[in-house]
């Protein structure tokens, strides 16, 4: 027999054979596939593997003041941080072993590291304030500013502490100059949250990772962007063990750019220091109204100027450390700064307090009624009160000048004169049997001012204000029929009954009183110190109101210029420029002769003719909030301080001092030399970044006019 | 007949050995110390103190392994059944040792290792070429016997249980891989043996059902169904099962045409790839050698099965013929699934890349059916009448 001549068993060979020629062409193919077609992404992720990369925080740009001195920088500090992942994958006796390790270490107590890594509101999380209320994906700060012995010693050592990462972090510093705080101008910064990060990344935006900060406040957040800088990466190779084998390649870090603004350091720290020792003058001042020391719970201080809406200078009170926010805040202290008890002092009163007026608001309304029916020859009775319907509403201390114009009523504040115009305007209106459709000149007039609506300023958060006209008055109504119709029929305590019943049935209508209340800038119409500012702003510069700005230019990491913000017109007030002359001179008397003459004796006003007005706003159920507006050609100043008695009172001497500052008045003397700005206007120009990173002031500006 | 199995009883001709076949083995082996050596060099918790521990050791396998080989190349053919015997009983009380406490052992959870003496020996290996022997064995006598080329069922069962025994006890260590390569032989075997089509067609059908059943029946653990999955999509488990097929596609495509260079390789050098001196070897290949070293390595297997079946059809007899075949079908389904698991178009089974991965009883099976190609080759070539070797010195050695 033969093997060989099989007729089934040769073409089974042949068979195997190109079964077995088809499977090694099939694997040269591939082989070709993989290396040469598609080589390119598989080279790339050789190099992801072989090089780790390890993030590099941009450092965050500076925040400068006019003269370019730094009221935010960055520093660097070791940060040990547990990567909770990685403690995970540990067990438990791993876990305790590192932490314990690391715990005697930083000199810190075990069960308080414990506390730090666990995530507020997780199981086993200890009371808030301990507890780490940053992102999840995040390592958890353990201890920042840990000294560099220590992170030396935690570095070379890492094998001995699985999970724990310790990183040059750059974190605010916050220089101070003059001992300013500016912390509400200034804003804070807490860990990108996972859903920013998830939005970043769908945008491809690199500039924020796990690591990153990010503003949650004040220009902090306004220019986040620019401030943010661009993170850069150092590849570390590493080995399939993750041992590193020696650096490879490294991005550096774009830090980010520095902001300039309008706030100039030293005015700054007077307004700070003139409005808090005013609110401390004003707690040991004893109010006769109530009977007790003035509470002055708050207030709010700032220097604008009036030709560009530049702000120089805004403080509120009470204010709190922006340090706190470096390297986390704890929850407790978190809660201090939400606290009604401690005066909410993350609340930043220019921008987010919303208080009435007072008799700030009457220079507006008189805008307002010589646009309209009224003339600068009017004259009106100012009586010590006046019958609106069937109630009396008197003058302040019931005071009468007889017949008086708007200046004369202006000067001496003379809330019986504005009655009758609030009064004779409700009445050509419609009076009683007008709707809330009703036109309301006076109302239009604090619209055109700006009032009711945000400024525009570049800080977050910003309040609109309201003015309690018709319209606001039936919306109200709508709100609130139901709760005050259902208290109107179940009775009760006699005077809720009344007014429940009566607000029942008409409390959409906009009657005589509330027309009075209006025009003095009583009743339920609210401003905040900003937009006061501005429209006060805008009486003194000839009618137009500028959108306040704090950033002036925004300089790259080099110095040169990225942007510069220039000042945005919000719009002219329409009204006359001669009334607005009118009125502005009135304010100068106010200053001289009338309701502030009595804080400003000796003042060289001939040199520095401010003009002024003051308010004394009554709030129910509260010690009355004084107001004091203030300006010239130069500056405004505007302060406010809530439970403080009378405006000219409470701030009277504060508003004084900040002026003197702005001059480098000395008595009578005006020594522009002292001014507190160089050339004692802002300046035009921006400061110089050299090469070496230092910043030089701009050259001085205008001179005094 | 008779006179050519006295004329084998004399010491074989060197010259007349199928070099080629051994050029490329030795090629392979060579080419395979390298990559072993570099895989290693640098994986400290592998070699400690000695980068060259493991090129030393897969030397000393080589060495041992060509001994082995020359033996089985000098047996005579009757003593060559039983060595055949012997070598398939040995493997198969092996394989059923792996499952006797203390003596088996388990890794990367399968027990497919045998201690013996600190030695670690894989039964399955020599399973391998015990199965092809005892089959070529049984059906050779079969098809003598009755002097015909088609075989009966009944002459076909016998040689069935001889595969199946080993294979069931190889699928319940439960190593899938060498299972895979089991049947690929099997069926060579009998489709060379001349068994009729439904055979092969129910054979075909048969692996298909045991890979079947070997999944749904749970008799692979969870890790080995992901590793086996793994190779469709990466990504289902990129940190387990997924993150060899991942590294080792990675490593690969990292060499380009030209490669990295020898001990030049990110991912090797930097160890990325697991289990890479032995059945990820070939992505050394890949990512150190380039397009070139690799489709070398393949090119020397495609010849070295060309030279196989070359030796498989020009067999003196149907032993020789289904034994060739059977080593034919090992190497070249081996290769193929352990470099296509390399290229990621295969599961990932853990079967080594013959000469090349390192492993002793690899090494000593392989080389041992080298040895067994050459000995079906000179009984052959010795053979009056036959066109491979010049008939001239043929009759002059007479």
């Amino acid at each position: 027999m033969s093997v060989r001549s099989g007729a089934v068993v040769r073409p089974r060979l042949v068979v195997v054979q190109v079964l077995l020629i088809a499977l090694f062409a099939t694997l040269l193919g591939r082989l070709w596939f993989i290396q040469v077609a598609s080589g390119e992404s598989y080279r790339a992720q050789a190099q992801d593997n072989a090089v780790q990369d390890v993030v590099v925080q941009p450092q965050r740009g500076l925040i400068v003041d006019d003269q370019g001195r730094p009221l935010a920088v960055s520093r660097s500090s070791w940060v040990v941080s547990v990567d909770r992942t990685a403690l995970a994958e540990l067990d438990e006796d791993e876990q305790e072993d590192s932490l314990r390790r690391l715990a005697r270490t930083i000199g810190m107590r075990y069960p308080r590291v414990v506390a730090r890594t666990k995530l507020c509101g997780e199981e086993g999380a200890p009371v808030a304030g301990v507890c780490w209320n940053g992102s999840p994906y995040q390592p958890v700060t353990v201890a920042e500013d840990v000294s560099q012995q220590v992170a030396v010693s935690l570095q070379e050592q890492a094998e001995n502490y699985p999970a724990v990462v310790i990183e040059q972090r750059s974190v605010r510093s916050y220089p101070s100059p003059f001992g300013v705080n500016a912390a509400h101008l200034l804003g804070y910064l807490t860990p990108v949250t996972a859903d920013e990060l998830a939005q970043a990344q769908e945008d491809g935006n690199e500039s924020l990772n796990g690591g990153s900060l990010v503003g949650r406040s004040g220009l902090e957040r306004s220019y986040d962007s620019y401030l943010r800088g661009l993170p850069g990466s150092n590849g570390v190779g590493v080995d399939s063990l993750g041992r590193t084998t020696g650096d490879t390649e490294a991005t550096p870090a774009t830090p980010g750019d520095t902001l300039v603004t309008s706030i100039d350091a030293r005015v700054q720290a007077t307004v700070e220091r003139e409005l808090e020792q005013a609110i401390r003058i004003a707690r040991g001042t004893f109010d006769d109204i109530t009977g007790r020391d003035y509470a002055a719970t708050s207030g709010a201080a700032l220097v604008m100027d009036p030709d560009n809406g530049s702000v120089v200078a805004m403080a509120s009170y009470p204010t709190y450390d922006p340090g706190l926010w470096v390297g986390g805040i704890e929850s407790r202290q978190l809660a201090r700064l939400y606290s009604k008890k401690a005066g909410e002092p993350l609340l930043s009163r220019p921008t987010q307090g919303q208080l009435a007026p007072g008799s700030t608001f009457k220079p507006f309304m008189a805008a307002g009624a010589l646009a309209d029916d009224f003339s600068t020859g009017t004259r009106l009775n100012c009586s010590s009160s006046l019958q609106v319907g069937n109630r009396a509403f008197a003058n302040f201390e019931s005071g009468a000048y007889g017949y008086i114009g708007f200046d004369k009523a202006l000067q001496v504040s003379c809330n019986t004169f504005f009655y009758r115009v609030g009064y004779e305007l409700w009445l050509k209106a419609g009076g009683d049997s007008a709707g809330p459709k009703a036109e309301s000149v006076l109302a239009d007039a604090a619209k055109a001012f700006g009032f009711g609506s945000a400024t525009g300023v570049d800080l977050p958060g910003e309040a609109d204000g309201r003015i309690a006209d018709p319209q606001w008055k039936l919306s109200y109504y709508r709100a609130m029929k139901d709760y005050y119709c259902e208290l109107a029929e179940e009775g009760g305590t006699k005077f809720i009954d009344v007014f429940a019943r009566e607000f029942c049935i008409e409390g959409w209508k906009y009657k005589a009183s509330d027309a009075v209340n209006f025009v003095i800038g009583q009743g339920d119409t609210m401003v905040t110190p900003l937009q006061l500012a501005t429209a006060y702003g805008a009486i003194g510069n000839g009618g137009t109101l500028w959108e306040p700005r704090l950033a002036k230019a925004v300089l790259g990491p080099d110095g040169e210029l990225v942007r510069r913000i220039e000042p945005t017109s919000a719009g002219r007030v329409p009204f006359r420029r001669a009334s607005l002359r009118y009125i502005d001179q009135a304010l100068l008397e106010t200053t001289r002769t009338g309701t502030y003459a009595w804080k400003m004796g000796g003042f060289p006003l001939d040199t520095v003719p401010i003009r002024s007005k003051t308010g004394t706003a009554e709030v129910q159920g509260k010690q009355t909030t004084g107001w004091l507006a203030t300006y010239n050609d130069d500056y405004v100043v505007v302060m406010m301080i809530e439970q403080a008695g009378t405006g000219s009172g409470s701030s009277g001497d504060a508003v004084r001092a900040i002026w003197e500052a702005l001059y480098g008045i000395d008595g009578e003397k005006v020594r522009t030399g002292d001014a507190a700005i160089p050339g004692v206007t802002p300046p035009q120009t921006l400061p110089r970044v050299r090469e070496d990173g230092s910043i030089v002031a701009p050259v001085v500006g205008r001179s005094l006019r | 007949m008779t006179t050519a199995y006295r004329r084998s009883v004399e010491p074989p001709t060197w010259r007349r050995l199928d070099w080629l076949l051994l050029a490329c083995v030795v090629a392979l082996c060579v080419l395979g110390s390298l990559l072993v050596w570099s895989a290693t060099a640098n994986r400290t918790y592998l070699v400690e103190d000695d980068p060259t521990a493991f090129l030393t050791r897969n030397a000393v396998n080589i060495l041992i392994g060509s001994v082995l080989g020359v033996v089985v190349l000098v047996t005579d053919h009757r003593w060559l059944r039983v060595l055949a015997a012997v070598l398939y009983l040995g493997s198969l009380a092996g394989l059923l040792l792996i499952f006797v406490p203390g003596v088996g052992t388990t890794v990367n959870g399968s027990h497919s290792w045998l201690m013996i003496g600190g030695l670690s020996v894989q039964p399955a290996e020599f399973a391998k070429l015990g199965v092809i022997v005892g089959m070529a064995l049984v059906l050779a006598e079969r098809a003598e016997g009755r002097l015909r080329d088609h075989l009966s069922d009944s002459d076909l069962v016998p040689a069935l249980m001889i595969a199946a025994l080993p294979a069931v006890l190889i699928l319940l260590q439960p190593d899938l891989g060498t299972a895979m390569v089991l049947i690929a032989v099997v069926f060579g075997v009998l489709a060379l043996a001349g068994a009729p089509k439904r055979w092969l067609v129910g054979l075909v059908a048969l692996g298909a059902a045991a890979v079947y059943v070997a999944i749904s029946m749970g008799v692979l653990a969870q890790y080995q169904l992901l590793r086996f999955s793994a190779f469709t999509d990466p990504s289902l488990d990129p940190r387990g099962a997924g993150y060899n097929t991942i590294q080792a596609r990675v490593a690969i495509g990292n060499g380009g045409v030209f490669g990295e260079g020898l001990f030049q390789g990110s991912q090797t050098q930097a160890g990325f790839v697991p289990e890479q001196h032995t059945d990820f070897v070939f992505t050394v290949a890949g990512e150190e050698l380039g397009l070139v070293g690799a489709a070398t390595i393949i090119v020397l297997f495609a010849v070295l099965l060309w030279r196989a079946l070359r030796i498989a059809r020009n067999a003196e007899d149907i032993f020789g013929r289904l034994a060739a075949v059977g080593v034919a079908c090992w190497f070249g389904f081996q290769a193929f699934q352990n470099i296509g698991m390399c290229l990621g178009i295969m599961p990932v089974t853990g079967v080594p890349l013959p000469f090349v991965s390192y492993g002793g009883t690899s090494m000593f099976a392989s080389l041992a059916a080298v040895g067994l190609l050459q000995n079906i080759h000179l009984r052959a070539v010795r053979r009056p009448g036959l066109g491979v070797v010049v008939r001239s010195q043929l009759l002059r050695s007479r």
